[in-house]
This record gives C-alpha cells, sequence and structure tokens, in this order.
C-alpha cells in the first residue's frame, strides 16, 4: 500500500526551498542553517501539527480513490479475499456495467433525482429564507427548530417517510383519501411514483440547509441598498431582481454546487426508502455501485461504477468552474 | 424590505410552515407512543399513551445504541486531535502547502462515501478491522475530519497573530502556545465542531452498512434500516428507535443555539 509514503513524502517535499527572507543562500532542500537549526526546528514542529490531518486525508480519501481506480480494471470479487488475486481485466468492468441494463435507468435516475431534488429545495428554501429575513415574533426560535429535519439521521427520515407514505395505511394516503382526492396511489412501490416519492422526501430533508444559508447571505446585504432601491422606486419583486438576487448570487452559488455534490452520492435516503426499486425505478449510479459490490460482491464492477459517479462529479465542478469563469469575465 | 418589524401574522405563518415541515417528526413521534400491534389507521393523536415501543426499541437496540454512542464520541475525540492542530497550522502558520492540503479537503468533499467504503471494505478484510469499533471510528472521522478542520480553520484565521506572537516573545514554545493560548481561545469553535462532528458519525449509515457484516457491533442506524428491510408489523417500536435515534439532533440542536449565541456574543465584545 502507499500510505506510509504519502505522509512522510509531504514531510521531506514542504520545506524544499528556503522562504525570501532567508537572507544566507541555503542549499536548497534543507531549510537555512540545517533541520537542527532553531528555524530547521521551527518548519519541522509547524510541519508536525499539519502531518496527522495530511496523513488522514490520504489514507482515508487518497487510498480508496487509488484503490478504486485500479480494483475498476481488476477482476475483484469474493474469491480474492481467499486466494488474493484479482487478475487485470482491462476495461471488461467498464464494459460490462455501461452496458447492462440498469446503467441508462441508473443515469437517468441520477440526473432526475439530483436536478428535481436540488430545484425543488432551492426554490421552496428559498422562499422561506425570505419571509424569515422579515423580521416578527418568535422568527428566531421557528428558523432553529426547522433546522431538525436536516439534523437527524437520513435513515430516520427515511424509516419515517417509509410508514408516512405506505399504501395502505400511510398518513399521507389517508390524508388524500379523507379529502377524496386520490385513490390510494403506492408511493413508493409503483414504478412511475416511487422516484417522485424519493425526490420529494429528499427535497424535505435539503430545505433546512437551504434556508439557513440563503438566510445567512440575505442578512449580510445592507439594508441601505434597498433604502437607496426604494428611493429609485425599486420595491417589492423589483428590489428582489435588482438587489437581492445580484448579491445573493455568490451564497447561491455555494448552495448550488454544495447541493449537487451531495445529493449525486446519495445513498441513505434511497435505500432507506426503495432499495433501488420497485424494478430499478429508483436505482442510482451511487446505489447501483453498492449493489455491485456489497450485494453481489462484485468489487470490481462496483468499483467502476463509483468511478463513473466520480468522473460525473468531477466533469460538472469542471463545467461549473467554467461557467463562473466566464460569468466573472463577461 | 425587513426595515420594519412585522406583526404575529407573519408568525403564524410562519408556525404553518413549521408545522408542515416537522410533521413527519410528530408523526413518528405519535406512532412512537402507540400501542403496539395497531398498524391499521393510527390515530393521528396517541389517544392511549404506551411506551410498549420504548421497551421493545430498548431492548432490541439498547446494544446498538450504545455502539453508536461510543463510535460517534471515538469520533470526536480522533476528529478533534487530528484536526485543530491542523486547522491551527493552516489558518496561523505560512507553511508551504497549505494551499494543496485546503484544495484537498475540498476536493475530499466530492469523493463518493461508496467509493471510501468499497476500498475500505477490502483493506478492513485483510487488517482484521472489520466489524469492529476502532474500525468504524476512523471511517466515521471521514465525515468529520474535513468538516472540522475547515470550520475551525475559519475561526482561528480571527485569532489575531500578535497574540501569538506575544506568548512565544514571552517563551512560551510552539506547543505551549497552542495549548495554553489558543485552545482556550478557540473553546466554542472546538465545542461547535465536536458537536456537528457528533451528530455527523451519530448519522453514518454507509460505513455501518458496509464495515460491519455481524451482530457484534452494529450501530443504531444500520438497526433501523434491518427493521425497515422486513415486513413490519409493529411500527411503534421502529418509531421509538428513530426517535430515539433522534434524540442527539434535538438535544444539539438546543445546546449548540446557546455556544452559536456566545460565539457571537464574545464576537461582539472584541
Amino acid at each position: 500500500m502507499a500510505d506510509g509514503r504519502g505522509p512522510a513524502g509531504v514531510v521531506v517535499a514542504a520545506p524544499d526551498r528556503p522562504t525570501s527572507t532567508d537572507a544566507t543562500p541555503a542549499p536548497p532542500r534543507r531549510p537555512a542553517g540545517g533541520w537542527w537549526s532553531p528555524r530547521g526546528r521551527e518548519r519541522l514542529l509547524q510541519l508536525g501539527f499539519l502531518v496527522p490531518a495530511v496523513a488522514y486525508l490520504l489514507l482515508f480519501f487518497g487510498y480508496p480513490v487509488v484503490q478504486n481506480a485500479l480494483m475498476g480494471f481488476q477482476e475483484y470479487t469474493t474469491r480474492t479475499f481467499y486466494t488474493g488475486e484479482a487478475p487485470w481485466v482491462g476495461l471488461d468492468n467498464y464494459v460490462t456495467v455501461i452496458s447492462s441494463n440498469v446503467f441508462g435507468t441508473a443515469m437517468l435516475n441520477t440526473v432526475l433525482f439530483t436536478v428535481g431534488s436540488i430545484a425543488g429545495q432551492f426554490v421552496i428554501g428559498l422562499g422561506i429564507a425570505l419571509f424569515f429575513h422579515r423580521r416578527f415574533p418568535l422568527s428566531g426560535v421557528l428558523r432553529s427548530l426547522l433546522l431538525l429535519p436536516w439534523l437527524i439521521p437520513l435513515i430516520v427520515s427515511g424509516a419515517v417517510w417509509r410508514w408516512i407514505l405506505d399504501q395502505d395505511n400511510g398518513a399521507l394516503n389517508r390524508f388524500l383519501g379523507a379529502l377524496g382526492v386520490a385513490d390510494d396511489p403506492g408511493w413508493l412501490t409503483s414504478t412511475s411514483l416511487a422516484l417522485i416519492a424519493v425526490i420529494g422526501v429528499n427535497i424535505w430533508i435539503g430545505i433546512p440547509f437551504n434556508t439557513t444559508i440563503l438566510y445567512g447571505g440575505l442578512q449580510d446585504i445592507p439594508q441601505d441598498l434597498y433604502e437607496a432601491a426604494a428611493l429609485d422606486g425599486a420595491t417589492g419583486w423589483r428590489a428582489f431582481r435588482h438587489v437581492t438576487w445580484p448579491l445573493l448570487r455568490p451564497v447561491v452559488n455555494v448552495v448550488l454546487v454544495l447541493g449537487v455534490v451531495y445529493t449525486i452520492k446519495v445513498l441513505d435516503i434511497i435505500l432507506g426508502l426503495t432499495n433501488g426499486g420497485p424494478a430499478n425505478a429508483t436505482q442510482t449510479i451511487a446505489t447501483q455501485a453498492y449493489h455491485l459490490s456489497f450485494k453481489e460482491f462484485r468489487f470490481g464492477e462496483g468499483a467502476a461504477m463509483g468511478n463513473v459517479l466520480i468522473i460525473i462529479s468531477l466533469v460538472f465542478a469542471l463545467l461549473y468552474l467554467r461557467a463562473n469563469r466566464r460569468a466573472l469575465a463577461g | 424590505m425587513n426595515t420594519r418589524a412585522h406583526g404575529w401574522g407573519y408568525t403564524a405563518i410562519g408556525v404553518l410552515i413549521l408545522a408542515v415541515m416537522l410533521f413527519p417528526l410528530y408523526w413518528m413521534l405519535n406512532v412512537s407512543l402507540q400501542p403496539s400491534g395497531s398498524a391499521v389507521g393510527t390515530p393521528w393523536i396517541p389517544l392511549e399513551l404506551s411506551f410498549d415501543g420504548y421497551a421493545t426499541a430498548l431492548r432490541e437496540q439498547g446494544r446498538n445504541l450504545v455502539t453508536s454512542l461510543i463510535v460517534a464520541l471515538g469520533s470526536v475525540v480522533l476528529s478533534l486531535l487530528i484536526a485543530t492542530p491542523a486547522a491551527y497550522a493552516l489558518a496561523q502558520f505560512k507553511v508551504r502547502g497549505a494551499g494543496v492540503v485546503l484544495f484537498g479537503i475540498l476536493i475530499s468533499q466530492m469523493i463518493p462515501g461508496i467509493v471510501v467504503a468499497n476500498a475500505l471494505y477490502n483493506a478492513y478484510s485483510d487488517l482484521g478491522l472489520l466489524n469492529s469499533i476502532p474500525g468504524l471510528i476512523l471511517a466515521d472521522s471521514t465525515h468529520g475530519i474535513p468538516f472540522a478542520i475547515l470550520i475551525m480553520r475559519a475561526y482561528l484565521l480571527s485569532i489575531p497573530g500578535e497574540v501569538i506572537e506575544a506568548a512565544r516573545v514571552d517563551g512560551a514554545g510552539q506547543i505551549r502556545a497552542f495549548v495554553a493560548i489558543v485552545l482556550p481561545m478557540s473553546r466554542n469553535a472546538l465545542v461547535t465542531a465536536a458537536l456537528f462532528t457528533f451528530l455527523f458519525t451519530w448519522s453514518d449509515f454507509l460505513f455501518a452498512l458496509t464495515l460491519t457484516t455481524t451482530e457484534t457491533v452494529r450501530p443504531v442506524t444500520l438497526g433501523i434500516y434491518q427493521y425497515i428491510g422486513t415486513y413490519i408489523n409493529d411500527w411503534s417500536s421502529v418509531m421509538a428507535t428513530a426517535v430515539l435515534a433522534s434524540l442527539p439532533a434535538v438535544v444539539l440542536l438546543v445546546v449548540a443555539q446557546r455556544f452559536v449565541a456566545a460565539g457571537v456574543a464574545s464576537g461582539a465584545v472584541k
């Protein structure tokens, strides 16, 4: 494993050149006066503060990414645990995974789940943030209580909603039945409704986060800007369009990017509600990667699927960075 | 927009929004307090209070709750031990490569948990860390460490360098300045980081699901998942477990509120 080398490499590589404050020319790769001069020891000590964190990040983020990249090219199954052999198979795992029937569905579901969740969370979250931006009695208490759905474990939300959305005895269908508007739809058991239900639950989970961050952004907009805008006759919607929205844009960007990055890899809520079913109707790239590795024990294929997920995230991040740069330049 | 304070009419709308948002949690509490076995047509309010669900939950999941508690506390300790010095270094030292570390932390947030689990399962299997508390503590800290570094670095940036310089001039070494000056000053940031790390690891489901295979070490999140994975005829004990698993969030929301307020106040005094 590459574990031990990482942190040590950083220790050696980091102080490779003397800083500009060093008057005397020192040999490269060594701080002025050598490691045991007061300054060299100081540097070592400073690096010591960082070493545990760097070692941890390399072991628990760096190593898995590298290992997954390798496993994606290997036939890595339960047999590997006994024989210790994982033969190289080139692109076989990727071919198997991408040409399987589930892949197209999982890809589409991932996009629908991510876009639907983010759109719902953001619009409702912004609405609630704007509402709470007006001061009224108890607004602070209500706002902090609103955080609860976001703070409880996702699997708890999954369990609760599973019961609320139950076809025969769920609270939702009983409510709709009392209103006489629906005839017991199988929210989690119908292939046409399950994804919508899962997105709905995920929107519910994400609203508090969106509200909180956007509320913080709204608070940072100076009040006198609104007063100046009001003098020019811009109030209400026009004040929102010309003052609030442009100034909120940086915060909006943060919320949306974090939202996509977190939503694209969601596992808990889907497994808790539907396990990816019925008939893969809620299967995403992330749940399928889990399924391949930990249900079918085809770790190589699971790794390939996980790598697809990483690539999608990276492409999104790059597109986002480019779009943002263009927006700044334009 | 908010030049004038609004009246109780807004409070009423706010309560309504909150009622809709918190209904599922009310429902969880309601079902947990119903007599067991009444799967059909749960009353909208618990007419006859019953704690049978909690008795069953504690009997079947008590051990798992303790496991979750140990793992979460262990992860808080590990996360703070690793994250605090790093946050301090990133905020106050002009260390070469600090930018790379910071970038790495941000990138780490993009790595899907399932990718980490996939690799860790195989490594853990070799190292004998599957089904072990230390294994879970180490893995769960992936939820806490990057976050703790970022939140504490943001706070430590606000400590003026002169304060630390002054201590150094008085003869305190690097480590003593950190322990005697920096740590006490950043108590609120430490508490906030600890609370959220606890919450993240307590809520962990992915590593519980993938890195445990037997009943010996089983966090409560996995216990709930296994409840709902089978046909359920006693929802009251499932919901009682869900309520117990939500308690830290409720408690911490109250406690953290206090600490966030304290942080704001101390900032205002300076």
